[in-house]
């Protein structure tokens, strides 16, 4: 495993109940990897699977998407929507080769500072364990 | 006067869009009456070094059909970009990649050991596989070109004008395509001509049967039902692509009751045409539990294949990553 390596993870996260999470997580002084980059939506049924796909080509290390529990979402079922394509494009990451732990699914609430931490903290072990994904530089011919 | 010059070139390609370049039958009449056709491998007996003898920007327009995937269709690209003023990706394959671009999935190595050595079909005892260079008895030394390490769209390899799309492009798309090349009012570049800027649904003698919102409990693969050709193939549960796929190709699957694979490629706001489609299509799966959910998405048996048919190497990751990487 290489020591130095820091982690790039893009975390969409639903206004609602996951960024609020992340919210509570900060104010409560709760500690985390600041390797999170997050991206707030309004609902993770807003997250449209090219996104995930975008963000590994451009140099994300792992992506998590998080929202409302089933049954919590603002907008009725968009996190269910969100359930149902995620289920697809996993796995279609795995046969673009591209290891499960780099991708995850969470439904975390306002309420769980905690769990927020909990699976931050995994996925930033198992990443960094992993190591780099290097994916930046596809697009030219060799 | 002289004539606006055309060249038509094939790269890693299955023939099919010769077929239909061919398949305008009687236009092709008018089509020579219009132009000079100053390349053709598939059906004039130019070489490559009358190519190379034209001035630079001298030929209007050079449709090229195929991927690029070995050095020889690089170089005969470059060459082509050099001479034409306009550069157009014809069909399905130039354009994304097209079914040879689903090779992408697997590394030069593993395709060139299968193909020699391990497929069913191939009986190959003294081990023969093809050599960049040899020296043969007689003191000639024979080459060959180069595959390289992944198929690539040609646009990833020349500055592209325009895109025709389709596996193959009808006769009709190819025909409007050409009347606008040769019109002088030409589109934004990039742009993709003969076709729609809507969706396949659009375009649809289905359409009208089509509920405002669509859900099924069930994906039937296309052996599996006879399908009811007057209602909308979706609701039956066969995974049409029709909603995601540019339309202009007059619902030609549709109308033999096939559900449409996607071979006009995405819409002008799509980065992804797999993630896209795989992404509308597992929506409308009606189930709320997870297990059901991947049950009825576990009838998809090779997604990629499904989502990414005509478009692995201009999706975002262009192919399996280890593939990529290098
Ligand atoms: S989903 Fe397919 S069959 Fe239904 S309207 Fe669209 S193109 Fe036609
Ligand atoms: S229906 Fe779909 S797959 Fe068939 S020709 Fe039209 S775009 Fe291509
Ligand atoms: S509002 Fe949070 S998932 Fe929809």
């Amino acid at each position: 495993m290489n020591q130095n390596f820091e982690p790039k993870i893009i975390a969409f996260l639903c206004n609602w109940c996951s960024y609020a999470a992340l919210d509570l997580a900060g104010t409560s002084r709760m500690k985390y990897p600041p390797n999170f980059l997050v991206v707030r939506v309004m609902c993770s049924g807003r997250v449209d699977p090219q996104f995930v796909l975008e963000a590994f080509r451009r140099g994300a290390d792992g992506v998590l998407v998080a929202g409302c529990h089933p049954g919590d979402c603002h907008y009725i079922e968009g996190n269910i929507k969100t359930l149902r394509r995620m289920t697809l494009l996993k796995r279609m990451l795995e046969e673009f080769g591209i290891e499960k732990e780099r991708f995850r699914l969470e439904w975390i609430s306002a309420a769980e500072a905690d769990k927020f931490v909990k699976v931050a903290n995994e996925m930033f072990e198992q990443i960094k364990a992993l190591g780099p994904l290097k994916l930046k530089e596809v697009n030219t011919h060799e | 006067m002289n004539k606006p010059k055309i060249a038509l070139y094939w790269c890693a390609s299955c023939g099919g869009c010769e077929e239909a370049q061919v398949d305008l039958a009687e236009k092709i009449l008018d089509l020579v009456n219009l132009v000079d056709i100053v390349f053709w491998p598939v059906a004039m007996d130019y070489k490559l070094e009358d190519v190379e003898k034209l001035p630079d920007g001298s030929i209007t327009a050079s449709l090229i059909n195929g991927g690029i995937r070995l050095s020889e269709h690089e170089y005969v690209v470059k060459l082509l970009r050099k001479k034409s003023k306009l550069v157009v990706a014809y069909g399905a394959c130039s354009a994304w990649g097209g079914v040879p671009g689903l090779a992408n999935l697997y590394s030069r190595e593993e395709i060139l050991k299968y193909v020699y050595h391990e497929a069913p079909t191939v009986e190959n005892p003294q081990k023969i596989q093809p050599q960049l260079k040899i020296k043969a008895e007689e003191g000639a030394t024979l080459e060959l070109p180069e595959v390289f390490p992944r198929l690539l769209p040609l646009d990833l390899v020349v500055d592209v004008d325009y895109y025709i799309p389709g596996c193959p492009p009808t006769p009709d798309v190819t025909w409007k395509a050409i009347e606008t090349l040769l019109s002088g009012n030409l589109p934004a570049k990039g742009s993709v001509l003969g076709a729609l800027d809507k969706s396949l649904c659009y375009d649809c003698p289905l359409n009208e049967t089509k509920p405002e919102k669509v859900l099924i409990k069930d994906i039937k693969r296309p052996h599996e039902v006879i399908a009811d050709p007057s209602k909308c193939l979706l609701t039956q549960g066969l995974m049409c692509l029709g909603p995601v796929t540019r339309g202009g190709c007059g619902a030609l699957c549709i109308k033999a009751a096939m559900p449409c694979t996607g071979c006009f490629g995405p819409l002008n706001e799509v980065m992804d045409y797999g993630g896209k489609a795989a992404s509308y299509f597992a929506s409308i799966i009606d189930y709320s539990d997870e297990e059901e959910i991947k049950k009825v998405l576990g009838k998809i048996l090779d997604p990629m294949g499904i989502f990414y048919r005509y478009s692995l190497p201009a999706s975002r990751l262009r192919g399996k990553i280890t593939v990529m990487r290098r």
